[in-house]
């Protein structure tokens, strides 16, 4: 908004009612005040009726024992643990479905839109058959589906499926073995550190030269040789420090090893598979926003088909597709929290569901609950959004 | 003191007056006269204590609670409006006024009667937690459930318990925990979990859901106390006890031998404890500002506990669970009214 040029002679100021921006000024903190004030009458309106009530308020709830057990945690959880760990519990739950469901949706999603543009006529028809079957049904039925119908059909403990002895698959879950690294395992890791800064120095290196000389070698090759291959060397030259830790059926169930439960493989799925295509139909129209001219062009070039994708094409189109995965990836971490509905520990089944009922303590549970939520929103955004803005056209 | 401080940053702000707001609820028994009927939170359906039957009416033991508000206060057992709720759900709905009367299997605790502004009102069914089991399991004890995974319903006192029990035995177990009880037993019928765990009662009522019950059985061990019954805000005293007295009633008139058959002939009987409890003798109700023939309306229209827990529960029913614990003082159990004088 533009503010009108003071006309008036000066020495005759006009009343502060009379000033535009005086006024817009005075306006905007009595908004701000009457906001303010609301929520603050909120919050006494909420203590005064809770405390009226007889009803504990609060967040001291959050060091006493929770003393009920969780199926699946990523930190050492027991019944003897607190409140406050169950929301740890909780959050890294869904933390965990959130970005593993992130990534599969986006490798899912990629291969389908690039799938659904493909000249091959029967791989564009499956395409879009996957997108416009998972994209149209309620997520919440395909969790449904996965768990009840796909899932709950698997044999029991004592029948189950067994691949080389070592992997088991059965209705209580997946058993894989685990992997126990003993002394000198250590070099492995390090070295996988070392090959990684190597070659981002060979990439910048190899970038440079190409610019100053032309010439180029095939540097993400090497990387991923150096990346790959030395750990593996070492690993084999240190005369592979691991032990496995395989499942054995011992009482009732599988024991060691590691167990993947079928509420996370239901939830995981369902979230993947159903986001991926939309996620499909966004990498579709951001490679084809891109005109056909420009691939001509760098064909005319005569830059491989690799290269015009890769330096032409993806480089544009993931400016179209970026902000629009955003909201992609936020609804999904969302949609979460329909693990409840088959039992999946997250944090809304754990803290907004257990914890709220052994506590009585609802305003405080939803509230952090819906605070977490929240954070995590914001925090994706704003990598997004900043992730946007590397990849945005740079106008000059 | 919170409150004067925002009204005063509400005049300055000269914004917004938001008024009454805040100010004490009015009595529920007006409220309850004024709508006519009772608001009364019952279960996601369990056979036995609260579900609809074939013809959509809500039957069992805790509904006849409900019934038995409405019939003392209204004169009419019908005159219930049933609010459905799962575990979680429950308290929220009674704090927040949704419901008038919790009757919803509800286990009484410390917690719960002191932290959440809620008074029990009494104990209408003694329970304990148990385990079912499949029978293929060849299991007869719950001591031999070390690493089982045991479904379980979210929100209830049997996940603290579980926890409890096998920490002290020194066992492990997989929760797998559910949003409803219909959802546990479809746990446990797919094989997700080889334990449903749960109080008895409720376990005779899933097992009866079963596609074959003859394939589970319920084990011998009880690992609790699970003393159930209705619930009410605290700071309503008038309808606490209403509410508590309309289960004594229903107590009394089984040690009396007062049916739904015979409580009319019972009005000309020459017992004084009959003749008060049905309001010939004085005015009992006066005091919780009910007419005096509140007992007798409960008892006519509803039926006694015994009444009540053999069409339901007991032996009559399919859950066929024996009077045990839940028989009167005299019979050897646990079930014990104050006299009305």
């Amino acid at each position: 908004m533009s503010v009108r040029p003071n006309t008036r002679p000066a020495g005759h100021k006009p009343p502060f009612w009379r000033d535009r921006a005086k006024r817009a000024l005075i306006f905007q903190l009595l908004l701000v005040a009457a906001v303010a004030a609301f929520l603050l009458y909120i919050v006494g309106n909420v203590q005064d009726n809770l405390s009226a009530r007889g009803i504990t308020t609060g967040f001291g709830f959050l060091s006493n024992t929770a003393g009920f057990g969780i199926v699946q945690s990523l930190i050492d959880y027991s019944s003897q643990s607190t409140y406050g760990r169950t929301f740890l519990v909780g959050l890294l739950n869904t933390l965990l479905v959130g970005g593993l469901g992130v990534l599969a949706a986006t490798i899912i999603g990629f291969i389908v839109g690039i799938a659904r543009l493909s000249p091959n006529w029967l791989l564009a028809r499956l395409a879009n058959a996957y997108i416009e079957t998972f994209r149209n049904i309620p997520l919440l039925l395909q969790i449904f589906f996965w768990y009840y119908a796909v899932l709950r059909t698997l044999p029991s403990a004592r029948d189950s499926l067994a691949f080389g002895e070592v992997i088991f698959l059965n209705v209580r879950g997946l058993y894989l073995p685990e992997p126990l690294f003993e002394s000198g395992f250590g070099l492995i890791p390090a070295t996988f550190i070392l090959a990684i800064i190597a070659s981002i120095a060979l990439v910048i290196w190899n970038k440079r030269r190409h610019e100053a000389t032309g010439k180029r070698l095939p540097a993400y090759w090497i990387s991923f040789a150096l990346i790959f291959g030395l750990p593996l060397l070492v690993l084999v030259a240190t005369g592979v420090p691991i032990t496995w830790d395989i499942p054995e059926l011992r009482g009732f169930n599988f024991r060691g090893g590691i167990t993947i439960i079928p509420e996370f493989l239901a939830l995981w799925l369902a979230l993947s598979i159903y986001t991926a295509s939309f996620i499909a139909e966004i990498v579709r129209s951001g490679i084809q926003a891109i005109s056909h001219g420009q691939t001509e062009a760098a064909q005319a070039l005569s830059l491989p088909r690799n290269l015009v994708l890769r330096l032409v094409v993806i480089p544009q189109a993931l400016r179209v597709i970026i902000p629009p995965l955003t909201s992609q990836y936020l609804n999904l971490i969302k949609n979460s929290s329909l693990a409840t509905a088959i039992g999946y520990p997250d944090l809304v089944s754990v803290f907004a569901g257990t914890t709220l009922n052994q506590t009585g303590q609802a305003i405080e549970v939803i509230a952090m609950t819906m605070a977490v939520y929240l954070t995590i929103s914001l925090l994706v955004s704003m990598f997004m959004n900043w992730f946007n803005a590397r990849v945005a056209l740079v106008e000059r | 003191m919170l409150n004067k401080k925002h009204l005063v940053l509400l005049a300055s702000a000269g914004a917004i007056t938001i008024a009454g707001v805040a100010t004490a609820q009015a009595s529920t028994l007006s409220d309850t006269l004024s709508r006519g009927a009772v608001q009364c939170g019952v279960s996601d359906g369990l056979p036995g204590f609260s579900a609809p039957d074939d013809d959509g009416n809500w039957q069992g033991l805790d509904v006849d609670v409900c019934r038995a508000v409405a019939a003392a206060v209204l004169g009419d057992a019908d005159a219930v409006n049933y609010i459905s709720l799962n575990a979680v759900e429950r308290f929220t709905a009674l704090q927040s006024g949704e419901v008038d009367v919790l009757s919803r299997n509800t286990t009484w605790t410390t917690t719960r009667d002191t932290t959440l502004g809620l008074n029990f009102t009494g104990v209408n069914f003694y329970d304990g937690q148990g385990f079912m089991v499949s029978t293929d399991l060849g299991i007869s004890s719950a001591s031999e459930l070390d690493g089982a995974a045991i479904c379980i319903q979210s929100g209830t006192t049997t996940e603290l318990n579980l926890a409890d029990y096998f920490r002290a035995n020194g066992m492990e177990f997989d929760p797998i925990v559910f949003d409803t009880s219909e959802q546990t037993v479809g746990g446990f019928q797919a094989g997700r979990c080889d334990v449903l765990t749960s109080d008895t009662s409720q376990l005779a009522a899933l097992r009866i859901q079963l596609d074959d019950p003859s394939g589970a059985m319920i084990l011998p061990d009880v690992i609790s106390k699970e003393p159930l019954g209705p619930v009410v805000r605290q700071g309503d005293d008038q309808w606490f006890n209403i509410v508590k007295w309309s289960l004594f009633a229903m107590l009394n008139g089984e040690e009396y031998g007062v049916t739904s058959e015979n409580a009319e002939e019972m009005l000309e009987s020459e017992n004084p404890d009959i003749a008060r409890l049905l309001g010939q003798d004085g005015n009992y109700g006066e005091g919780m500002g009910l007419e005096a023939d509140w007992a007798y309306n409960i008892l006519s229209q509803v039926g006694n506990y015994g009444e009540s827990f053999e069409r339901n529960v007991g032996m009559d029913s399919p859950l066929e669970i024996e009077r045990g614990v839940n028989a009167l003082w005299n019979q050897g159990g646990f079930q014990y009214a104050p006299p009305i004088r």
